[in-house]
């Protein structure tokens, strides 16, 4: 599998192809943004009937980078879930697997937007998980430092010698990482936004998802 | 011969007309279930289609809607609607004639339910939503009789197959219904009497159709280039013919090649004639203003695209300008139908090849118009996304019984080969979306009720299925405006993906102007006026259109034992050249040559089967190249070769052509390639999975979605066999891929592969190294291009060793 590695507070982090990080340090994987029961959302709310295989190709890659990782520690970003009825939701079948995907591991559900509330599964449901010196939270707080963060869906745009490539990435800099979203069915928002680019340093960088992870600098980047 | 009541005898003999013959014949057919007309263009068609209503509407007895007209247009509504009103008026009939379009107030679309007009005008999607509200029945209550205008093109598309569904609903409304079909010289006309009428007998009644066409190819004395499609080289001759005639229309295939020829006219027109440009891209006003200009005698010229093609009435037109050969001879001859709306003088069309080439297929096509030959495939059946639509419409309109519903399709021409299962495929589809994974059970779109009819769970969603009806693919347009804000003067629509590649600073042309792109604000596009020498051009949607099966052969039967002397001087040297050094294509073989070019081993495959199957051929044959370990590069295609290059020389070409490998490689290539994505987002959106977004949600856009691509990779991993995926398979297969062409072309050569092998590039081949289009085969193309953006970040950085 190849990653990259960047530090932030001091403390080596992995960024790997699939959007999840890993610290190494505490045989800890951090995955964002899930959202799953997504399709079955969107229906209830009365769009259309997608293919209602995300939550399955979800914990597809999910269940790849434990085994890949080993990871004995796990935190989910927030918005796990698509939105608190699509947890309850969750076809038998879907709820079985993430609670063998969890069987031996600590499990931290951080709360998010779409999933703010008690989830009637096991794991730690927190606001926020500090880990010094890092912090775990949803949405990033401006001003704050070492932090570990999701909700955006960053993505970023190269201009390359022959063509432009769009792909979810994630965003670091001496103070933050602002991981991409790892759920199927999920877009994403350009770095270039002024809600994400006014969180960032002028020096900040991009990691790209996909095969193999790039690091790119943010300024490398088209609007 | 039917006789006219009184007063309409009257009419036509206080303006001097006689009753054309094919009018006297609609009329005596008026009790007919079906009757298509063939007529050419100012043969008084439209008056022929309405004939029969005006005189049955005379006496003033018939209450609420008589008459529906379905164009392609809304401006050919209007059009239609301001030539009824003089009849009307002379006469003093009282007839009320409305249009009906998407551009009309919804307080007036409201009435119209409620009060029909006696003549209807609308178009396929205004019609397809009239049918999907609960009171259909009353709105179209006495309805007995349909006027399909231009319906050879409606027959193209989607729009026609969503018409027939519709129309075949009005049947069961309204038992007695009239069909009249009213078409441009078209190659199969039964198959259009089909396609109108469903199993019901359709006569076909060709009107006389008016003196042979005058039509040339432009002479000029510089000679056409080896290639490209701008055919720069003949605006002073062009020039010359527009000073010469009245108006000319100049016709391109393609929207971008319009705006740059439009350009280089403009850059040439010393005398300053005026002259204007008119496509598909350019905003409303201003098309409107070039119709107006036009209608009033003020232009010259009009450099246009297909948007021109259909049957609005531009007046005194008396020349027509082909660019670029004319790929399709039916489509030739419809646009020179476009010339001299007066019946009984000859048009007068000039074909002006961009390219070497192109003069050898201008010929070819002159030749066919002159023997009468009109080119054309049968038309496919009626796609299920369309299928999936009409339902869901049928479903807003009220409840309904499967087997009825199911019935009153198969009457529609375009299904009338549906099977059951395919039918129950697009039901199952609409009521849980058809997944192998039943997961949607509780949350049926539509479910049957204890009664057995189909009704929608929540007949709220009736309003969503209603905006997202019609089959029109829009791709993600953005709005051009000079100047800064709402308040810039609006130019016209680029593609998304294109305002995606500007930068600020970067100009390109628009409506003939140059401007320069300032920034995105809005989901509109800002920019200025500018003076630059070499502006990008705009890519529009539309795809390029192949030449035919048909002209192909005329063109391989031209180069071997035709006549040559047909071609001009320049253009018979380089035939003469490719026959010396190497060999001429042949009908019943397959030509490929291999040559040594600048360090690389190239290989040119002639197979005449248009440009789709070429570049398909080019996928597929790099694809085998790769698994033979020959190291493939990059290929392009025209409409008659495929050239190749790459690191070794292919020294026997002929196991690359295995059918049943080549086959091999296009499921699994076919399946990855973004073409098929493209379709996918066309057949999910008119099927309904996919909702249009509005304008007012694009406006929110910040909001993260994603991409159709997303749904369609998984369901290629999860559930390949989707109806969807089907639907999409089936149609890139005929038109994207057009692997068909292939197969008739490996049919047509019968193993007969002959390789030459060369020491230097043949006459022939020489024109594709110029061609745009270049297809780069590298499947990690994307991973290496960030690798170098890292590599050059750490070098930067000084990181790297």
């Amino acid at each position: 599998m190849k990653t990259v590695e960047f530090s932030l507070a001091g403390e080596t982090l992995t960024a790997l192809g699939s959007g999840a990080l890993w610290w190494g340090a505490h045989n800890l994987l951090c995955v964002s943004d899930l959202h799953l029961g997504k399709s079955e959302r969107i229906l209830r709310k009365g769009g259309g009937h997608l293919p209602p295989y995300d939550v399955q190709d979800t914990l597809i890659r999910l269940e790849n980078d434990l085994r890949q990782t080993g990871a004995e520690n796990v935190v989910c970003l927030g918005d796990s879930f698509d939105d608190l009825a699509a947890a309850d939701a969750l076809p038998e079948q879907a709820t079985d697997w993430i609670l063998r995907l969890q069987a031996g591991r600590r499990w931290v559900w951080i709360e998010g937007n779409h999933d703010p509330g008690p989830l009637d599964l096991p794991g730690s449901h927190l606001a926020e998980l500090l880990t010094p010196p890092l912090t775990f939270r949803h949405i990033a707080q401006p001003g704050q430092s070492g932090e570990i963060s999701g909700h955006y869906h960053p993505k970023i745009s190269v201009q390359t010698r022959l063509r432009r490539i769009s792909r979810p990435a994630f965003l670091f800099d001496s103070d933050r990482v602002i991981l991409p979203a790892y759920g199927t069915y999920t877009g994403g928002l350009r770095s270039s936004d002024p809600a994400l680019a006014g969180l960032m340093r002028r020096t900040a960088y991009a990691i790209t998802t996909g095969q193999t992870p790039r690091m790119i600098s943010l300024s490398q980047t088209a609007t | 011969m039917t006789q006219l009541p009184a007063a309409f005898d009257a009419w036509f003999h206080d303006k001097g007309w006689q009753i054309h013959p094919h009018q006297s014949a609609l009329l005596a057919r008026s009790a007919a279930p079906a009757t298509l007309l063939i007529a050419p263009t100012g043969g008084g068609k439209t008056l022929a289609g309405f004939l029969p209503t005006l005189i049955a509407l005379a006496d003033g007895t018939h209450q609420g809607m008589h008459t529906l007209y379905v164009s392609p247009l809304k401006a050919l509504a209007a059009d239609i609607k301001r030539n009824l009103s003089t009849p009307i008026a002379e006469m003093q009939l009282p007839i009320r004639v409305e249009d009906r379009t998407g551009d009309t107030a919804n307080s007036v679309k409201k009435r119209q339910r409620a009060d029909p007009p006696h003549i209807l005008l609308t178009t396929p999607e205004s019609l397809a939503l009239m049918t999907s509200y609960e009171d259909a029945a009353r709105t179209f209550a006495g309805l007995k009789r349909i006027v399909v205008d231009e319906i050879h093109a409606l027959a193209e598309s989607k729009r026609g197959d969503q018409l027939m569904l519709a129309l075949a609903r009005l049947q069961t409304i309204c038992p007695g219904l009239k069909r009249v079909g009213l078409s441009a010289t078209v190659d199969r006309p039964e198959d259009i009497a089909q396609f109108l009428a469903g199993a019901a007998p359709c006569e076909v009644i060709d009107a006389d159709p008016g003196p042979a066409p005058d039509i040339a190819m432009l002479r000029t004395e510089t000679p056409p280039p080896w290639s490209g499609g701008g055919a720069a080289y003949a605006i002073p001759a062009v020039l010359e013919e527009i000073r010469k005639h009245k108006t000319t229309l100049i016709f391109h295939n393609t929207r971008a090649q319009a705006e740059i020829f439009f350009h280089n006219l403009w850059l040439a027109n010393d005398d300053s004639l005026p002259i204007g440009i008119h496509h598909g891209s350019l905003d409303h006003a201003q098309r409107l203003k070039v119709e107006a200009a036009m209608v009033a005698g003020e232009l010259r010229a009009v450099v246009c695209t297909g948007s021109l093609d259909l049957g609005i009435d531009w007046g005194d037109v008396d020349l027509v300008i082909q660019i670029g050969a004319p790929k399709n001879v039916k489509r030739l001859v419809q646009r020179i139908g476009r010339a001299n709306h007066r019946y009984n003088a000859p048009s007068k069309a000039l074909l002006v090849p961009a390219n070497r080439f192109e003069v050898i297929e201008c010929v070819a096509a002159l030749q066919a118009v002159l023997a009468g030959k009109l080119d054309g495939s049968p038309r496919a059946d009626g796609p299920k996304d369309v299928l999936c639509q009409h339902i869901l419409l049928r479903a807003a309109a009220g409840p309904f019984d499967a087997d009825a519903l199911f019935d009153e399709m198969r009457s529609a021409g375009p299904y009338l080969g549906l099977s059951r299962a395919d039918f129950d495929a697009c039901l199952e589809f609409c009521a849980t979306g058809g997944y192998a994974l039943r997961a949607y059970d509780q949350w049926q779109r539509i479910r049957q009720g204890a009664d057995g009819l189909w009704h929608l769970r929540d007949p709220r969603s009736a309003a969503r299925i209603r905006m997202n009806a019609g089959t029109i693919q829009d791709s993600d347009l953005l709005k051009v405006r000079l100047g800064r804000g709402r308040g810039g003067r609006p130019l016209g629509e680029i593609e998304e993906s294109f305002a995606a590649s500007l930068t600020p600073g970067d100009t390109f042309l628009m409506g003939g102007q140059i401007v320069r792109y300032e920034g995105l604000r809005e989901l509109t596009v800002e920019v200025s006026r500018a003076a630059a020498k070499k502006p990008k051009v705009a890519t529009f949607m539309g795809t390029k259109f192949a030449t035919s099966t048909q002209l192909s052969a005329r063109i391989l039967a031209l180069l071997n034992g035709g006549d040559l002397t047909a071609l001009p001087p320049h253009t018979r040297d380089w035939v003469a050249l490719q026959q010396e050094v190497s060999c001429l294509p042949q009908a019943g073989r397959l030509l490929i040559e291999s040559f040594p070019h600048e360090g690389r081993a190239h290989l040119c495959v002639y197979g005449f089967a248009g440009r789709n199957a070429q570049q398909t051929l080019g996928l597929l044959l790099t694809k085998r190249m790769e698994d033979l370990g020959l190291a493939p590069m990059g290929f392009v295609a025209t409409d008659y070769a495929t050239l190749i290059w790459g690191l070794d020389a292919i020294t026997d070409p002929v196991p690359l052509f295995d059918m049943a490998l080549l086959r091999a490689g296009l499921d699994g290539w076919l399946a990855e390639n973004a073409l098929m994505k493209r379709s996918f987002r066309g057949v999910a959106t008119i099927a309904g999975l996919l909702e249009r977004r509005t304008a007012a949600q694009k406006k929110t856009g910040r909001q993260a979605t994603f991409s159709s691509d997303i749904l369609y990779d998984t369901l290629l991993r999860y559930d390949p066999d989707h109806l969807l995926m089907q639907i999409t398979r089936e149609e890139a297969m005929r038109g994207l891929v057009d692997f068909s062409r292939i197969e008739e072309m490996m049919q047509r050569a019968g193993g007969n592969i002959d390789h030459h092998p060369l020491e230097r590039v043949s006459p022939f081949a020489a024109p594709l190294f110029l061609e745009v289009g270049k297809v780069q085969v590298n499947g990690s193309a994307d991973e290496r291009l960030l690798a170098e953006e890292e590599a050059a970040l750490l070098t930067a950085a000084g990181i790297s060793e």
